[in-house]
C-alpha cells in the first residue's frame, strides 16, 4: 500500500505455463498495466500458474485489475492459480474477488434516460409549466399572508422591514445615484449632436426630462436592486432551506412567508419608489451638466424649459412603475429561494435564476406599461 | 517503510484561540494498526486536535509527526503526498453535492491516478459495496441519502486511495442503533482487512467498548487518561469517572462484561442502548 517509490506493476510471461507478476499493484502503479495485458499471448492452455511473490504492494484497485484478469482467463477456459502471494495480499485479493464476482453478475443499470431532442424540449416545457404554476401559487400564498397581516397588524414584523428598507434602499443610494448620473450624462451626450444639427439645443431638457423620468430612472433602479437585493433574498432563503431552518420555522408554528417574505416585499415597495426619485434627480443633474458642457445650455435656461416640457404626469408615470417592479423583484427573489433543494450548487443556481428572471420580468412589465400608457394617451 | 510502530506522535502541542486555551502541552501516540479513539467533553479540543493531525490547522507550538513525517514546514509536494496516504471521514460527510455518490468516491482516483474511467467506476462500485451500500446508491446525489448512507458513502470516499491511516469524526453520531452497530463492524472489518490505523472522535460508548483498542480522554488541555476502556474504567480522575458513571456508561459497560462472560460463538448481536 505504500507506493511512493516503488516500481510500477508489470506482468511477464517467462514461459507458456507461467505468468510473473511484479511491482506495485496499486492505484498509482497500475496505470500502464492495461497495455501489457493486451500484449499477453495466451493460447488456450488448460493450466496456468501466476507467480505473485514479487508483488511489492497491492491495494484494492490493483487487486481489482488482477481479479478481472483471472476472471477473464478462466472465462477463456483456463485453469489459473496464483502462488507466492504474501498472506495479507491474498486476504485482500480474496475479499475483492467476492466483489468482482458479485458485480459481474449484476450489470450496472444506467438509470438516466437517454437524451433526445424531442425529449429535452418536452422536459423543458414541463419544467417551465411547473415553475409557472408554482410561481402563481407562491404569489397567491404571499397575498394571503399579506391579507392576514392587514387583518391582524400586530402580527406584522416591523423590525425586519425597517432593516430591509435600510439594506435594500438606503445602502443602495450611492450605486443608484452614480449609475443614473452617468446614464443622464450618456443620454445628453448622445442627443447633443443631433440637436445641434437642427439648432434645437434647448430641447435637450425635453430629451433628458422625459427619458429619465419616464423610462430610464425606474428601469435602472429596478435592475440594480434586482442584482443587489433580489439575489441576496434568494441566497438567504435558499441557504435557510438547505440547512432546514425553514422546516424548523414551520414546526415552531412560525409562518416562513410572514417572517421572510412580507417584510422584504413591503420594504422594497417603500424603498424602490424613493430610490427612483433619487435616480430621477441625479439623472437629470447629469444631463444638465452635459447640456452646459456640450450645448451651451445654462442651468437656468435648462430648468426653465424643463418645467414647461415635463409635466407632473411624466414624473408620476415613472414613479408608479416602481412599486410594480419592487413586487416582481421581491416575489421572484423569495420564490427562487424557497425552491432551493439539495446543497450549495442549488443555492447558486436559484440565485442566478432569481436575478435573470426578475430583470426579464421587469423589462417585460416596462414594455406592457408603455403599451398601456400609449393606449391611454398618457 | 518504518521500523517503529508509531503512526502518530504528538508532543507538547499547545493551541489557543485568542485568550481561549485549547491545548497546553499535550502529548499523544497512536500505534500502527490500532483503533484509537479520542473522547472528551465539548470544548475539550478533540476536533481541534483532529484538524491539526490532518493538516487543516496548525498548533501554536509543539510538534506533530504523522506517518513519520513532521507536519511543521511541509512543502506543497510533501503535503500532497502525505494527504494521499490518509483518508478522512467528516462528521457531516463532506460529500460534494454536485456529484453523484459514485463520482464522489471516484474523485480521488480521477485526480491522482492515471486510471481509465471505466476502471475507476468499477473500483468506486467496489468501495461502495465494501462499505455496505447498494449499487443503486452510486447514482444518487448526496442530498438524497439518509444519514447512515451519507456516512458510509463518505467512508467509501475516504478509502478510495487505500489509505494507511483513517480519521473518523463522529462515525456514529446521528445514526439509529442498527446503523451505528453496522459502523462498529465496518470499522473492525476495515482494520482487519487492510491493516489500517484508525483514529476516531466519538461519544458512542458502545463503539468505544466494542471496537476501540485504546482510548484517550481529553480535558483541561491535556490527555487526562489513556488506555483500553477497561483500564480507563478503573481510573479515578473526576472527568473520566463522569464518563463511566452515567446511566449510559453503566449500561454499555455491563453489556461488555456480559459479552466477555459469554462463551465464544454466542456473541450478543447488538447492544440495546445507544447514546444520542
Amino acid at each position: 500500500m505504500k507506493a511512493l517509490s516503488l516500481a510500477p506493476a508489470a506482468i511477464a510471461q517467462p514461459n507458456p505455463q507461467n505468468l510473473a507478476l511484479s511491482g506495485s499493484w496499486t492505484a498509482r502503479g497500475i496505470g500502464a498495466i492495461e497495455g501489457q495485458l493486451e500484449a499477453l499471448h495466451l493460447a488456450s492452455r488448460t493450466e496456468l500458474v501466476a507467480d505473485g511473490a514479487r508483488i511489492d504492494a497491492l491495494d484494492t484497485a490493483g487487486a481489482w485489475v488482477l481479479q478481472k484478469l483471472l476472471l477473464r482467463l478462466r472465462g477463456e477456459g483456463m485453469a489459473v492459480s496464483i502462488s507466492g502471494l504474501r498472506p495479507e495480499f491474498a486476504k485482500l485479493l480474496e475479499a475483492v474477488g467476492q466483489q468482482v464476482g458479485a458485480q459481474s453478475d449484476t450489470p450496472a443499470a444506467d438509470a438516466r434516460p437517454r437524451a433526445s431532442m424531442l425529449g429535452d424540449v418536452g422536459r423543458a416545457a414541463e419544467r417551465a409549466f411547473e415553475q409557472t404554476v408554482a410561481l402563481l401559487g407562491f404569489v397567491g400564498e404571499s397575498a394571503l399572508a399579506l391579507a392576514g397581516c392587514i387583518a391582524h397588524p400586530a402580527r406584522f414584523r416591523w423590525r425586519p422591514m425597517l432593516y430591509n428598507i435600510r439594506s435594500a434602499g438606503f445602502d443602495a443610494l450611492p450605486i443608484v445615484g452614480l449609475l443614473s448620473f452617468l446614464l443622464g450624462v450618456v443620454v445628453a451626450y448622445q442627443g447633443a449632436d443631433q440637436l445641434r444639427q437642427y439648432g434645437a439645443n434647448i430641447f435637450v431638457a425635453d430629451l433628458i426630462g422625459l427619458s429619465m423620468l419616464r423610462e430610464f430612472a425606474p428601469l435602472i433602479t429596478a435592475i440594480i436592486v434586482a442584482g443587489r437585493s433580489g439575489s441576496a433574498y434568494a441566497a438567504q432563503i435558499g441557504t435557510m432551506a438547505v440547512t432546514e431552518e425553514i422546516d424548523a420555522m414551520r414546526t415552531l408554528g412560525i409562518a416562513p412567508l410572514e417572517v421572510l417574505v412580507l417584510p422584504k416585499l413591503l420594504a422594497l415597495l417603500v424603498a424602490l419608489p424613493l430610490l427612483t426619485v433619487f435616480a430621477d434627480v441625479l439623472g437629470v443633474f447629469g444631463g444638465m451638466l452635459m447640456a452646459r458642457a456640450q450645448l451651451g445650455v445654462g442651468f437656468v435656461e435648462f430648468l426653465d424649459r424643463f418645467v414647461k416640457a415635463v409635466s407632473i404626469t411624466a414624473y408620476l408615470i415613472g414613479i408608479c412603475k416602481a412599486p410594480v417592479f419592487a413586487a416582481i423583484i421581491a416575489v421572484i427573489g423569495c420564490f427562487q429561494g424557497f425552491r432551493t433543494k439539495g446543497g450549495a450548487d442549488s443555492v447558486g443556481r436559484q440565485t442566478t435564476r432569481s436575478v435573470v428572471q426578475s430583470i426579464f420580468l421587469v423589462i417585460v412589465a416596462d414594455a406592457l406599461f408603455s403599451v398601456a400608457f400609449s393606449a391611454l394617451d398618457l | 517503510m518504518k521500523d517503529d510502530d508509531r503512526v502518530i506522535e504528538i508532543s507538547n502541542v499547545s493551541t489557543r484561540y485568542g485568550a481561549h486555551v485549547v491545548h497546553t502541552g499535550l502529548d499523544l501516540e497512536v500505534r500502527r494498526a490500532e483503533i484509537f479513539a479520542l473522547v472528551g467533553g465539548s470544548g475539550s479540543g478533540k476536533s481541534t486536535l483532529l484538524r491539526e493531525m490532518i493538516l487543516l490547522q496548525r498548533p501554536d507550538s509543539g510538534s506533530i509527526r504523522v506517518l513519520g513525517v513532521d507536519l511543521q514546514d511541509l512543502g506543497a509536494d510533501e503535503t500532497l503526498a502525505l494527504r494521499l496516504r490518509w483518508g478522512v471521514m467528516f462528521q457531516h460527510g463532506g460529500l460534494f453535492a454536485s456529484l453523484t455518490v459514485k463520482e464522489n468516491i471516484g474523485l480521488p482516483l480521477r485526480e491522482h491516478t492515471g486510471l481509465e474511467d471505466g476502471l475507476i467506476d468499477e473500483i468506486a462500485a467496489a468501495k461502495l459495496a465494501m462499505t455496505g451500500l447498494k449499487q443503486e446508491v452510486g447514482a444518487q446525489y448526496p442530498s438524497e441519502l439518509s444519514g447512515g448512507m451519507m456516512k458510509r458513502a463518505s467512508l467509501a470516499r475516504a478509502l478510495a486511495l487505500d489509505p494507511e491511516l483513517l480519521f473518523l469524526d463522529e462515525p456514529t453520531a446521528g445514526l439509529d442503533p442498527d446503523s451505528a452497530g453496522g459502523v462498529d463492524e465496518l470499522v473492525r472489518k476495515l482494520r482487519d482487512l487492510f491493516g489500517l490505523t484508525i483514529v476516531m472522535i466519538t461519544h458512542d460508548l458502545d463503539l468505544l467498548w466494542q471496537v476501540a483498542d485504546r482510548v484517550a480522554v481529553l480535558g483541561e488541555g491535556k490527555v487526562l487518561g489513556i488506555g483500553s476502556m477497561a483500564e480507563l474504567s478503573r481510573m479515578d480522575h473526576p472527568a473520566i469517572r463522569q464518563f463511566f458513571d452515567g446511566p449510559r456508561g453503566r449500561a454499555a459497560q455491563e453489556q461488555e462484561e456480559q459479552q466477555a462472560a459469554a462463551p465464544a460463538g454466542t456473541k450478543i448481536k447488538e447492544p440495546p442502548s445507544k447514546p444520542k
